[in-house]
């Protein structure tokens, strides 16, 4: 029956006498650091001043750095590969090695620029991830 | 039974196996949709590398090496170098922002509803011609490779169907992985097997293998010819634009990969950014390997089994068969196609996921019913019917259009709309501020619509057959081409760029802006990543 709801018991804190420091045993008001579960965490993290504190633009710099000139070098080497085998033909059919042309050489060589620059870019991100876990300290100390 | 149907038939009940395994553990949402972001490194990159290595690069490169040498070799090169982009530029990020869909990251800090929409009618857009592809594909292949056991191709195409709905829609995300890192195990086995297969014949001497790569003799037109197969030219020639094809191709490789939905679905697999980056270097060192390999799969078999061999034997799609075949006899020959066989079906359902992921998720649950969901689990179910429902229309279709269809350019035109409507949007949302709802609307109509109407009129579908083809290997368009590439992706990429610049420009979204910090120090970071789930 609706009437035999279970009641929400009272707060059994004394309202009378000298403050205590036990946080009021209730849902209403803000909960205290400790208690907030991850949802609530993330909710209250500051971005704004996160994404203007130094360490943050000093990861986005160190990233572009690496990023951006990586980017550059394997695109205008991959597409220096159709652009030569379709303007430089000849230049492309030179024997190298007995039968073995400048164009599949060439070829074969951007599998291991790919790798290349994979590899580089692990390592660079080891330094990253470092960069970004002081960024997420600095998250948690600010609470 | 033939060993063929019978390898097969084993590949099968052990999928299954795994499938009843995964079903049990497939209930919740980040369970079905992510596999509880519990894959780890290496696992998701062998499973990156399944979806990634379908049948059209295991015998559609091979038999266009095959058949057209060096210019064949160039198609290998693309698919390894466009990891470099979703490596740098997208994995991390995309793991640290987003929950189940490529969409989620859009919609960070975007009207969600117009974006959703948009990004899962380019996702469907996507998967669904990459499926057909690979359905009409599947039954081909099968009425070849099984030829003597009379499995027709409407009951190929209704056993690749079938097996992948079951895949998908009992078993989620986790069955869907498993069933690709097998494949991808078994396809890097059976490579490797038949290019030390090739060295062996030529002696183990790479020398004596290129000696015999630059004298292949086959018939041209009636007349015997000797071609040097390692001379770019015998397929991109200056008369049909050669070089801008390859171009266009090569953009449309580095720039659509990086948006291809069902690559992207993986990085939400593993627990965090970190894991995602490990298992793309796992997946760059499968594929690079693998698309290197090609060399002895295509060589060897224009030298070993021989164009004129292969011509009458089904085509260049059975060059790697074929070559099986020659050097090791009928068993290999049906290890290879059990293994064909398998790469179709695992492929399928990484689309099939991929595809009903972004319907529930994107469309339904966001768009139709404002993001949350009515009743606990609804998404899930929404996302099993839909993929029954996908299943379905790709065996329809596939039926309809026969055996015989030409469907290879659905392969290139989902690269072409994932690089032209997806990358765009996807890079500017994470990395340029002023970035807006309009500019995302319009970036992914203009990418999805010019990439549909340049192959429409490109020699793809537009082109006048000579007499005697007929049914459904003619060209729909019996006029000559107005767009002369097969790729689009050449003029639709900067156009899918220009698209989102311009809408952009058109409008501002002070909230957009506004959240563009949140949005950067999460991708960043990983603060506030979706975690992995416990058992």
């Amino acid at each position: 029956m609706a009437a035999d709801a279970p009641k929400i018991p009272e707060d059994p804190t004394p309202i009378v006498g000298a403050a205590t420091d036990i946080a009021p045993l209730s849902h209403a008001g803000p909960k205290p650091p400790h208690e907030r579960t991850a949802d609530e965490e993330a909710g209250s993290i500051d971005w704004e001043s996160l994404a203007a504190c130094e360490q943050f633009r000093n990861l986005l710099k160190a990233k572009r750095r690496f990023i951006v000139p990586a980017m550059i070098f394997f695109v205008v080497y991959y597409f220096a590969l159709p652009v030569l085998i379709g303007y430089a033909r000849p230049f492309m059919e030179k024997r190298v090695f007995g039968p073995v042309n400048l164009a599949y050489l060439f070829a074969l060589s951007q599998f291991f620029m790919a790798w290349t620059i994979a590899a580089l870019y692990v390592r660079a991100a080891a330094r990253f991830d470092r960069m970004a876990e002081d960024v997420v300290s600095r998250s948690d100390s600010s609470r | 039974m033939t060993p063929a149907l019978g390898m097969f038939l084993l590949f099968v009940l052990i999928t299954l196996a795994i499938t009843y395994w995964a079903a049990r553990k497939s209930q919740s949402a980040a369970a079905f949709f992510t596999a509880s972001r519990r894959i780890t490194g290496w696992q998701n990159g062998v499973a990156v590398a399944g979806d990634y290595m379908s049948a059209a690069s295991f015998l559609g490169i091979a038999g266009l090496i095959a058949f057209f040498g060096y210019d064949g070799f160039m198609f290998s090169v693309g698919w390894l170098v466009a990891y470099l982009t979703v490596l740098l530029v997208v994995a991390e990020p995309l793991r640290n922002a987003g929950k189940y869909t490529m969409a989620d990251v859009l919609a960070y800090r975007l009207n969600p509803r117009p974006v959703r929409a948009m990004a899962a009618l380019s996702t469907i857009t996507v998967s669904t011609f990459y499926m057909i592809a690979q359905m009409v594909g599947a039954g081909a292949l099968v009425t070849l490779l099984l030829g003597s056991s009379h499995v027709s191709y409407e009951l190929a195409v209704i056993g690749v169907g079938v097996l992948m709905i079951i895949y998908v829609v009992f078993g989620g995300m986790l069955a869907t992985t498993w069933v690709q890192i097998i494949k991808a195990i078994l396809l890097m086995a059976g490579t490797i097997l038949l290019s030390l297969l090739v060295l062996a014949h030529f002696g183990w001497s790479l020398a004596n293998f290129f000696d015999a790569v630059t004298r292949v003799t086959y018939h041209e037109k009636g007349i015997l010819v000797t071609r040097n197969f390692l001379e770019p030219g015998l397929r991109y020639t200056a008369a049909n634009h050669g070089a801008l094809d390859l171009i266009s191709l090569g953009m449309a490789l580095v720039f659509g990969t990086a948006g291809l939905p069902h690559v992207l679905v993986r990085f939400y697999t593993v627990p965090d950014a970190k894991t995602a980056r490990v298992s793309v270097v796992w997946a760059m060192v499968l594929i690079g390997s693998f698309y290197i390999m090609t060399t002895f799969l295509g060589f060897g078999a224009a030298t070993i089994v021989g164009r004129d061999k292969i011509a009458i034997s089904g085509g260049n799609n059975m060059s790697a068969p074929l070559l099986a075949q020659a050097l090791a006899g009928d068993i290999f020959f049906a290890f290879i196609a059990a293994i064909a066989f398998a790469t179709i079906l695992a492929v399928v359902a990484g689309l099939t996921i991929s595809a009903s992921t972004s319907f529930a998720h994107d469309f339904y649950t966001a768009v139709i019913h404002k993001g949350t969901e009515r009743r606990p689990g609804e998404e899930v179910r929404v996302a099993r019917i839909t993929a029954f429902v996908v299943g379905a229309v790709a065996i329809g279709i596939a039926i309809l259009l026969g055996k015989d269809a030409n469907v290879a350019f659905l392969v290139a035109l989902a690269f072409a709309v994932a690089a032209s409507a997806n990358l765009p949007v996807i890079v500017f949302s994470l990395f340029w501020k002023r970035f807006n709802t309009t500019g995302a609307v319009l970036g992914l109509v203009t990418g999805l619509v010019a990439s549909l109407a340049l192959i429409v009129v490109s020699p793809s579908i537009m082109k006048v057959d000579p007499p005697g083809i007929v049914g459904a290997a003619r060209h729909l368009i019996q006029r000559p081409p107005i767009f002369p590439l097969e790729n689009p992706g050449i003029l639709s990429i900067p156009l899918g760029f220009l698209g989102a610049i311009l809408g952009t420009f058109l409008s501002r979204e002070p909230r957009a802006e506004a959240r563009f910090a949140e949005l950067s120090v999460r991708a960043n970071t990983g603060l506030g990543a979706e975690k992995a789930a416990l058992e």
